[in-house]
């Protein structure tokens, strides 16, 4: 199992450094670090930042997908708890900040969870219904202008340093040790998988799936929850417009990116991070490189498509069998 | 006090036969997009203090951004035969058909905002939107102005790409500068009208300059990106505001709140005020038949620190924006 991790995360490691490498080349300034203020600074550092939403949301999508399920509500999630966040932030401490809008991402979760693991409904389907509505309540929480909040607190969550790391960054890296930590530290991980693999079959096994497919939504509105307030601690304000617009899709994006199937049964939690920070270390080399902005999202797709042909195993197959040729003739 | 003006209301409604004798005041439907931003919040609260202010009874449908929603409304107040409709159109085609009924129903039509496709020039009485080209010329003449001979590199932070207020925002502020050698836009990135992309993109824009010491100037096509830009600049250890000039389009009050702290230099109003000049057109048709002209523009007003910051951020922040 040990020696399967470094294999199957070969593609995606190159991937990022082949990306870091283009980076460099379009700005050569991409890997120098100073310290400023107390904290590091530079393109890597931004990388990693920029990058926490994502990393987040991936850590709980990544676990919903291992159950052949998909959450399309986290950023509607992300605009709710935010919301929540910058309207009690400036009259209550950050305990009670963060338990509200942590409490309301665990309550977006159940809700899902209900819907999918109780009523059995179709996992695109039910999160979509959260998706509409999540974003209507979270413009209804801040009355559809952009909150703001000074409390120095909150602030810190987005912008301040931990020994020189930005301190979304180290709740990011905190999440993905704590969440490897339960359902790898235990059979939880090997449970969900076998949820996903096979529902049925895990049922009459002994497996309590209800539990598993429950227990995974509530886990990704949580993570979506933590993202939230991050970015709106990040630009201090809760704007519900934009909040988490779109990152659904990034999220799963990143988990895809990371080699973890939609029709679940397996996954990996490191894996689907590193996607996250390939989606990012593109983005930000996009930002940097001074292209016209009209070219973004065409680069983006050129990318993606190259990263995940690179995964194909019909491709990785014909690959081999060409270094396998070669090493024959040799 | 009520009755007073109730008198004085019915006795101009006797007065003016043209006016419906039964209300002595004007009904007007606005069919308003939706809360897709904080002006537009404000816009809806606006038009909502304009219309008292006149003593007009303004009925608003929130089209929650759909034009079927739209058109709904625009029937509906057909059908209750009001004295005119305001349409701030969520799309620019489509409208034929729905305002030739009002057109058959002698409803005049104002667009207020946002202007429809040419095809239905003659199906509306006039419309009140801002030049948004202007917008940006204002803001180009603001920074030409300021930096005076000095060589200065402009970096931009784009509205969403293809949208329209974004191209002529850009074409406005390219124009204005182009008149002056010592003016250039060295990056231009979309942030997308937000607050986190602005701060985002302005980050790269800092690393990708030298630590932003060779940016002398920021041009935002909205103040929300700026916000993000100022904060982008502050966590590098710039001084927006005084290292780095900063001038954008909006007017929302929290540009103003940077203004206050000294952070933040021009920005350009896109008034939330449509419905006022529209109600003024109305009642002039109505009344004395006054047709006015297809396109009544707005005025970009540029505000500085020297505009007492403080008081307009009060007087806007009850807004909604």
């Amino acid at each position: 199992m040990t020696a399967l991790l470094p294999r199957r995360g070969l593609a995606q490691i190159l991937a990022l450094i082949v990306i870091l490498a283009v980076d460099r080349a379009v700005s050569p300034q991409f890997f120098d670090l100073r310290l400023q203020d107390g904290r590091l600074f530079g393109s890597l550092v931004d990388v990693l930042n920029r990058g926490t939403p994502v990393a987040l949301l991936s850590l709980g999508m990544v676990l919903v997908i291992a159950t052949r399920g998909i959450d399309l509500s986290v950023g509607a999630v992300m605009a709710i708890s935010g919301a929540i966040a910058a309207s009690l932030a400036d009259t209550h401490g950050l305990p009670v900040v963060l338990s509200a809008a942590l409490g309301a991402g665990l309550v977006c979760g159940l809700w899902n969870g209900f819907l999918v693991a109780v009523l059995g409904m179709q996992p695109i389907v039910a999160t979509l219904i959260l998706m509409v509505a999540g974003r209507g309540i979270a413009q209804l929480i801040t009355e559809g202008r952009i909150v703001t909040f000074s409390s120095p607190d909150l602030v810190w969550l987005g912008n301040g340093s931990v020994l020189g790391l930005p301190v979304p960054v180290v709740i990011a890296l905190g999440m993905l040790i704590l969440t490897g930590a339960v359902v790898r530290g235990s059979a939880l991980g090997l449970l969900i998988e076998a949820t996903g693999g096979n529902a049925r079959a895990s049922e009459l096994a002994g497996v309590g799936t209800r539990a598993m497919i429950l227990s995974v939504y509530v886990w990704c509105g949580v993570c979506a929850a933590l993202a939230g307030v991050i970015a709106a601690a990040d630009i201090m304000g809760a704007d519900a417009n934009n909040a988490g617009l779109w990152l659904e899709l990034d999220a799963i994006l990143a988990v895809v990116i990371g080699g973890t199937s939609l029709f679940g049964g397996r996954f990996s939690l490191v894996l689907a991070v590193l996607g996250a920070l390939i989606i990012q270390t593109m983005n930000t080399g996009i930002l940097l490189s001074g292209y016209p902005p009209e070219f973004n999202l065409l680069v983006k797709a050129v990318v993606v498509l190259a990263v995940l042909l690179v995964q194909s195993p019909k491709l990785s197959g014909i690959a081999g069998l060409v270094t396998g040729l070669r090493r024959t003739k040799a | 006090m009520i009755l007073k003006a109730l008198f004085a209301a019915s006795a101009t409604a006797a007065l003016l036969l043209a006016l419906p004798a039964n209300a002595g005041q004007l009904t007007i439907g606005f069919s308003q997009i939706g809360s897709e931003s904080g002006w537009r919040a404000a816009e809806t609260s606006v038009s909502k203090q304009e219309a008292a202010k006149r003593q007009v009874n303004l009925k608003i449908a929130d089209a929650q951004q759909k034009q079927e929603n739209q058109i709904k409304a625009i029937r509906s107040f057909i059908a209750q035969n009001v004295d005119a409709i305001f349409l701030a159109p969520v799309v620019s085609t489509g409208w034929d058909s729905v305002l030739k009924e009002a057109k058959e129903a002698k409803i005049p039509v104002v667009l207020l905002d946002r202007d429809i496709d040419p095809s239905g020039k003659e199906l509306y009485l006039t419309a009140v939107t801002s030049d948004s080209v202007h917008e940006g010329e204002v803001a180009g003449d603001w920074l030409a102005k300021t930096v005076g001979s000095k060589p200065c590199n402009i970096v931009e932070l784009q509205g969403t790409v293809g949208a329209s207020v974004a191209t002529n925002r850009k074409k406005g502020f390219d124009t204005a500068i182009a008149k002056h050698a010592n003016l250039k836009v060295v990056r231009s990135q979309t942030g997308d009208f937000t607050r986190a992309k602005g701060k985002e993109v302005m980050e790269s824009f800092i690393k990708a300059e030298g630590g932003g010491k060779s940016i002398c100037a920021v041009y935002a096509h909205n103040d929300d990106m700026m916000v993000g830009a100022i904060q982008a600049m502050k966590e590098a250890g710039l001084k927006p505001g005084k290292d780095i000039l900063t001038v954008s389009i909006d007017a929302v009050p929290d540009i103003f709140k940077a203004m206050v702290a000294g952070e933040a230099n021009a920005t350009v109003e896109l008034t939330p005020n449509m419905a006022g000049p529209a109600l003024d057109v109305v009642a002039a048709f109505k009344d004395k038949g006054t047709v006015p002209p297809k396109w009544i523009q707005t005025e970009s007003k540029l505000y500085t620190a020297a505009d007492d910051p403080q008081k307009i951020y009060d007087s806007k922040k009850g807004l909604g924006y």
